[in-house]
């Protein structure tokens, strides 16, 4: 394909190569993200950019060309849409329904486009191409100008900190590049682009299908007179210059330590510049020390500035590992351990506040749990909603507390620092992308008062090892028969007990909680703390919980030091425990009278890997009781 | 203020990518095909690492049909830097009667590439592959991520990708998993070219031009590499000056006419050509989605 295009030199790299490829080694980038609605035209404006670029060879194109013919849209002509829808199960559905990327070259910049889905359901890739986007493009159809998924996008855009918009009013060639339609666009966008905080935007009218404004003026609207979609991406200013004036960030990524006469600090810079010499402040711990070289395998540099991957080495022996940032020593990033988001649920199965993820920012991975969100955003009417907990592609606002203070900047402030994912503790998939609204002060109030007696003093002074006890197991399952007997044991071993009982704790302590999945979760959250202070205190403490949740029990075990938590898998059958029904709850849950009834209307997850497992089928309550302690002894 | 320029952005993130996986995976390796987009991604480790040596192995699946030359840059490669390489064959090929000659493309890329893979992987317990796939090369591969999930089997799931938001990458696998990480993912090729030369990075000298040995077949012209090349009758090997794009197993990679015998020469030719440097693979022919389909048999 001979185009000529404004896109490259043919003639001066056929000339000069030399001059031509030093003229594109300085190239910058630049990442942008199209969004509209499923007919917009967002990939055909994507395929257009790649024609006009002369990113097309001609084997690709030959098979556009008999692609166009088969599955097509546009009868004869080409497709553009084709060429970048890439799945083959949706090019058959004829919609996007992933992120691609995209990329094409001018003379000026080198562009990655992130192609994001339009339609109703996939928020989730939409905020995805948004995260590493420096610049949107919107997409609107001249024809039908601003939807309800305009509004959306546009909110998202604004929401995952794009500063940069294009309005681009597509299909002009449509409306007969009518210039009354274009404003009459333009205007109700800006009125809503106010209403939800994009300062501005640049509107260019444009024809993907056509070409029209895409590299150059186009003759159809001489009453534009801004410039085309190409001058305006290839002249936009990128945020280097604020990134690099901000204070110094650098998250240590990993310890380089070939030799013991080198450790290095290897990280990407988030924001600010560094020189050798500069004091720096290692974040969470606060110790100081200061730059000594920054070496990278072309040599020592100088300085070097945020985008950059570098190694620092420190003038002192502090303690600096993975997960640690290194900062300027003036100014350093807050830390805390509870801290407001806003975040997106990009999972089927829905949030459970209370419960422990794990929290990836930078490169510290901490476990967070969410309070129940403050409220959920429509999207659509950008109304706060109540909401007890966030479903796949809901955007909410909650309180954040990690369990250990994290290093980090309101994401309005610096996308690497501010931006975090969730990772499901066992299915490891990424369920939400959050965004750190503000620090809440009480975390950095509150500080641990350290006590004169230790917890080892207090297990001591009782001759004993605390433990708990952790029984789980269905209702009617003999739990609480079980952990009795197994007291009563102790007891007369001279060991100092404690038992907590389901029932019991949730007339007190727990007469607030209901018995949905979220309450669940905090009945079992404030069991554990309570079980902790007790162990700390030294005691052994036996809970009888039905707990259904691995998630929960595994949070438990995590807070206490490792061996002292004993998971005790009651492990009796549903009809056994159901055709006793003790209490006459399962006769209630089977008739309905009784929702959320574990192993009814609501799940059991069985122990993968108890540490003991007794039934009360083939063993009577002092067998298993016998059974248990034989198995924790020794105590000491 | 310090400008970086696109190669410059492009190289800072794949050292990220690389210094993430070795930080948080437990056995990563390096696949290492020799070629241009596996030399860059090699000297992009060894700048993640310096001053330490990249902390994997390299691991390189010989199908038995590689070209001489590669096979002595490989070796020699591996020895300048003191890399630890692994090599992943289909020792019962000849037994088997597999050859590119007789065999189809499919069942032969089955047997003599993506099979030996999976086995080397298995066999040795990595949990991390890095591989040198671009998102500008196909269709397929533009959609995946940075990050790849494959199962046991090591199937690639389209459907159930994990998202891959900021820089923020998810390297928690189930039991049986083991991940793909594509660290030159946004790269093109013209990118690739340009920090060669920038960079002067040494590649196999398969890329420029030389008088070698060739015949013509079904449109694309052959290296007689070796005397295995079975020659059909009438067939006369010509010399011709010819060089690479991309590079396969020799009986199946066709060269192209060439002058190129310096770096600028190739990117100049690159930017003027007319065709996409897949096009010299046989495998990639067949129905338009057929890499998709082979990605998810778990070629790389």
């Amino acid at each position: 394909m001979k185009t000529p295009s404004p896109f490259q030199t043919d003639a001066l790299i056929a000339e000069d190569i030399d001059a031509y490829l030093h003229q594109h080694q300085h190239k910058s980038l630049l990442r942008f993200i199209t969004c509209g609605s499923v007919d917009d035209g967002k990939s055909t404006l994507i395929g257009r950019l790649l024609y006009d670029s002369k990113m097309i060879f001609e084997d690709q194109l030959a098979a556009l060309e008999s692609d166009s013919k088969r599955n097509g849209t546009q009868g004869e002509e080409i497709d553009f849409a084709l060429l970048v829808d890439g799945l083959a199960a949706e090019r058959e559905q004829g919609i996007t329904i992933d992120v691609a990327y995209r990329f094409f070259t001018t003379e000026k910049r080198k562009f990655i486009v992130a192609d994001t889905p339009g339609h109703e359901q996939y928020t989730r890739n939409m905020v995805t191409g948004a995260s590493t986007a420096d610049l949107a493009v919107i997409l609107i159809d001249g024809r039908k100008g601003m939807l309800q998924q305009t509004r959306r996008h546009s909110y998202l855009v604004h929401l995952l900190g794009i500063r940069h918009v294009v309005l681009a009013v597509n299909k002009m060639d449509l409306v007969g590049y009518d210039e009354t339609t274009y404003e009459h666009i333009v205007a109700d966008y800006r009125a809503f682009a106010q209403s939800i905080g994009i300062k501005q935007f640049t509107a260019i009218p444009i024809s993907g299908f056509k070409g029209d404004n895409i590299t150059a003026a186009s003759d159809n609207t001489p009453w534009y007179a801004g410039p085309s979609l190409i001058q305006h991406l290839e002249t936009v200013e990128v945020d280097a210059a604020a990134a690099q004036a901000a204070p110094f960030r650098m998250p240590v990524q990993w310890v380089n330590r070939p030799n013991l006469d080198f450790r290095g600090f290897a990280g990407q810079i988030a924001s600010g510049a560094i020189r050798p010499g500069d004091a720096v402040r290692i974040v969470p711990s606060g110790k100081t020390s200061t730059v000594t070289r920054i070496v990278t395998f072309d040599g020592d540099l100088d300085e070097a500035v945020a985008g950059q991957s570098v190694t620092l080495t420190l003038a002192d022996e502090v303690d600096c590992s993975r997960g640690d940032l290194i900062a300027t020593a003036g100014d350093p990033p807050q830390a805390s351990d509870q801290f407001r988001a806003t975040f997106v649920w990009m999972d089927e199965e829905a949030l459970k506040p209370g419960r422990g993820y794990w929290l990836k920012l930078g490169t510290q991975l901490v476990t967070a749990a969410i309070q129940p969100p403050e409220y959920e955003i429509d999207v659509n009417s950008l109304e706060h909603l109540a909401a007890k907990a966030l479903g796949l592609n809901a955007i909410g606002v909650a309180e954040f507390a990690t369990d250990r203070p994290i290093a980090f900047e309101p994401y309005g402030i610096n996308r690497q620092l501010g931006g975090f994912i969730l990772i499901d503790k066992f299915t490891n998939a990424t369920v939400a992308a959050g965004m750190i609204d503000f620090s809440l002060r009480r975390a950095d109030n509150v500080h641990w008062q350290p006590t004169a007696i230790t917890r080892d003093d207090h297990a001591v002074m009782k001759n004993q090892t605390p433990r708990v006890l952790w029984f789980t197991g269905l209702s009617g399952s003999g739990k609480s028969t079980i952990a009795n007997e197994v007291e009563k044991q102790l007891f007369l071993m001279n060991r100092h007990t404690f038992l907590l009982d389901g029932d019991n704790v949730r007339h007190g302590l727990n007469r607030d909680l209901g018995f949905t999945e979220t309450d669940r979760i905090e009945n079992i959250r404030r069991v554990g703390e309570v079980a902790k202070l007790m162990a700390d205190a030294g005691l052994i403490v036996l809970t009888a919980f039905i707990s259904p949740f691995r998630a929960e029990r595994q949070m438990v075990r995590g807070m206490l030091p490792p061996g002292e938590f004993i998971e005790i898998f009651v492990d009796t059958p549903l009809e056994v425990a159901e055709a006793r029904d003790v209490k006459g709850l399962y006769k209630k849950a089977r008739s309905g009278d009784l929702k959320n009834f574990t192993g009814i209307d609501s799940p059991y997850e069985a122990p993968e890997k108890p540490e003991i497992r007794v039934n009360t089928v083939d063993m009577t309550p002092e067998e298993a009781a016998e059974h248990i302690i034989r198995q924790i002894m020794p105590l000491k | 203020m310090i400008d970086l320029t696109h190669l410059e952005r492009l190289e800072a993130e794949s050292i990220y990518i690389f210094r993430e996986v070795v930080a948080e995976a437990e056995n990563p390796v390096m696949l290492y095909s020799v070629g241009k987009d596996s030399s860059v991604m090699l000297h992009l480790a060894r700048k993640a690492f310096y001053p330490a040596p990249p902390p994997f192995p390299v691991l390189h699946v010989a199908s038995g049909w590689d070209f001489k030359d590669l096979l002595v840059h490989r070796d020699r490669t591996v020895r300048e830097y003191g890399l630890k390489l692994i090599i992943a064959a289909n020792e019962e090929a000849e037994a088997q009667g597999i050859n590119p000659f007789d065999t189809g493309s499919a069942l032969y890329s089955q047997a003599q590439l993506t099979d030996p893979l999976k086995r080397a992987l298995s066999e040795n317990g990595f949990d991390a592959a890095f591989g040198g796939g671009r998102r500008d090369e196909e269709k397929a591969r533009a959609k995946e991520r940075i990050f790849s999930f494959r199962n046991a089997a090591h199937r690639w799931d389209p459907k159930s990708q994990r998202p891959e938001l900021w820089n923020l990458y998810n390297a928690k696998k189930s039991k049986g998993e083991s991940i793909r990480v594509f660290p030159i993912s946004n790269w093109t090729e013209l990118d690739i070219w340009q920090y060669i030369a920038l960079e002067k990075i040494d590649i196999v000298p398969l890329y420029f031009s030389k008088p070698r040995p060739t015949v013509e077949r079904d449109g694309m012209l052959l290296v007689v590499d070796d005397e295995r090349f079975r020659l059909e009758p009438g067939e006369e090997p010509v010399t011709r000056s010819v060089r690479f794009r991309t590079l396969g197993c020799y009986p199946l990679t066709g060269a192209t006419v060439s002058d190129a015998t310096e770096m600028s020469h190739i990117i100049q030719e690159m930017l003027l050509t007319t065709s996409s440097e897949r096009q010299g693979r046989a495998i990639d022919k067949g129905q338009s989605a057929s890499m998709e389909d082979k990605k998810q048999e778990g070629y790389f």
